[in-house]
């Protein structure tokens, strides 16, 4: 079982990393959205300093949502997920490969870039720190709602639009979870009950979105 | 009560039996409906702090109940399909969600007419209002995605799953909305402001209240019919049933 995880998991990594132009996409569209902001607001320090965890956060939520679209499209269309739907490994564990190999591959890097935006919207160093550590718990928090929603439209030609409306409404408790405790760290406020609430969010996902995914993906494909 | 449970499940069976039901729950839904607003809008004593624009309430409170409520039965229904393959309860699943998503709305304007007056608002981000306006998009994207998907069948399951989600997710938004509030600003805006109702004003609530859920069940059996026919349109029963009248 375990080793279905593990060559599933490989085989995604491996077909990322043939197509390397695509993963600078997600990242590229989180940075200029970010850039967007002082543009489009206003350049002044303090300003920027109060909105810059909402900012990035909502920035991050998009950039996730839209490199989620694509996570069973191929598989769906080359005939590999039927597959998986019929091989006899449990459905719910293959998919939560994908999800993880999705991650490393979009939601890591995203981990990397943020501290170089939370310098640019002159957040404070605690800041920073708060936000990496909302953004290692929150974005696979994200990967997993949100691969339901992608399993649910998976069928779909135009997807795209639909899965924002029908899995933003259920990324507002990590939305607000998250940027709260970094406007606390900013505020040089503990944060430790907003960051176990998100773990415990992530483990809820962790152990219930794979089976919600996998129910999605049967009736979409059959 | 299996039995019946078992022969309502068949979609030929629904659709005679609602049909003798419609025209009674209808009736009584007008009676309460009068009642309700006889004695709402009518005998109820004006409030003695916020005068007369409180009786808004009376149409206020119970849609907000019946959003609320009628979300849960959606996922009930939906969870019963998922799990038995009842087709007729993703009919009624899909029947309800257009009248759900009525009632949030209802209850979000009805609040906002009634916040105007006293808040000084339309819109206030209280954690109330907001958790509601999150029921209505998750009401929305519900639609949404079955209205996306061509197949009946798999619409409705793949909503089925939706809304089995949603109804996982709706007490930690709930939750965290309130929480996210209260973190950030104080309760400036105060809620009804007596903690008890006095009998007066209740006793119209709670007709309002049935006979809300009345029109909810007389308009949810109507399109639930209307569903059944137009799934089974190719069956004998409802060739024989529509043949015979056309031939009458």
């Amino acid at each position: 079982m375990f080793q279905a995880f593990k060559a599933l998991m490989k085989r995604d990594l491996l077909l990322a990393f043939r197509h390397r132009g695509e993963l600078a996409n997600p990242l590229l569209f989180f940075f200029m959205i970010v850039t967007l902001f002082p543009l489009g607001v206003s350049p002044e320090v303090t300003l920027l300093r109060k909105i810059a965890p909402g900012v990035i956060w909502i920035a991050a939520l998009l950039a996730a949502l839209f490199s989620l679209e694509n996570l069973f499209r191929s598989d769906f269309e080359d005939g590999a997920l039927e597959q998986m739907l019929l091989s006899p490994q449990p459905l719910s564990l293959l998919v939560l490969a994908k999800v993880l190999a999705h991650w490393l591959v979009s939601g890591l890097p995203m981990l990397l870039l943020a501290p170089l935006l939370g310098l640019l919207l002159a957040m404070p160093e605690p800041a920073i720190a708060a936000l990496e550590l909302t953004l290692a718990i929150g974005t696979p928090l994200l990967s997993l709602i949100g691969a339901i929603g992608v399993a649910l439209t998976v069928g779909l030609r135009r997807g795209g639009v639909l899965l924002t409306l029908l899995i933003m409404p259920l990324y507002i408790p990590v939305l607000i979870f998250a940027t709260n405790a970094v406007t606390a760290a900013a505020a040089g406020m503990p944060i430790a009950g907003q960051i176990y609430f998100l773990a415990s969010l992530l483990v809820l996902a962790l152990t219930l979105a794979p089976l919600a995914i996998a129910a999605a993906l049967r009736i979409s494909v059959s | 009560m299996w039995q019946f449970l078992h022969k309502l499940a068949s979609p030929r069976y629904f659709y005679d039996i609602t049909g003798k039901w419609i025209p009674w729950l209808g009736g009584l839904t007008v009676i309460t409906l009068l009642a309700g607003l006889y004695y709402g809008l009518i005998k109820a004593p004006p409030d003695y702090q916020q005068g007369e624009s409180y009786r808004i309430m009376f149409i206020h409170v119970p849609a907000a109940w019946m959003s609320m409520f009628i979300y849960v039965l959606m996922a009930f229904w939906s969870g019963i399909n998922l799990i038995w393959n009842i087709k007729l309860a993703d009919v009624m699943t899909v029947s309800s969600a257009t009248l759900g998503a009525s009632f949030t709305f209802l209850a979000l304007m009805t609040g906002s007419l009634w916040g105007k007056p006293m808040w000084g608002a339309w819109w206030v981000w209280d954690a109330r209002l907001t958790s509601e306006l999150i029921l209505l998009f998750l009401y929305l994207g519900y639609i949404a995605l079955v209205a996306a998907i061509e197949d009946r069948r798999t619409a409705a399951r793949a909503g089925g799953v939706l809304i089995l989600v949603g109804v996982v997710n709706i007490p930690i938004i709930h939750y965290s909305v309130e929480w996210w509030n209260t973190l950030h600003q104080g309760p400036t805006v105060t809620k009804l402001d007596k903690p008890s109702i006095h009998l007066s004003m209740l006793i119209p609530l709670l007709i309002m209240a049935v006979s809300f859920k009345l029109y909810y069940l007389t308009v949810v059996l109507m399109r639930a019919r209307a569903e059944v026919l137009d799934r089974e349109r190719r069956s004998a029963w409802v060739r024989e049933l529509f043949g015979a009248k056309e031939s009458r």
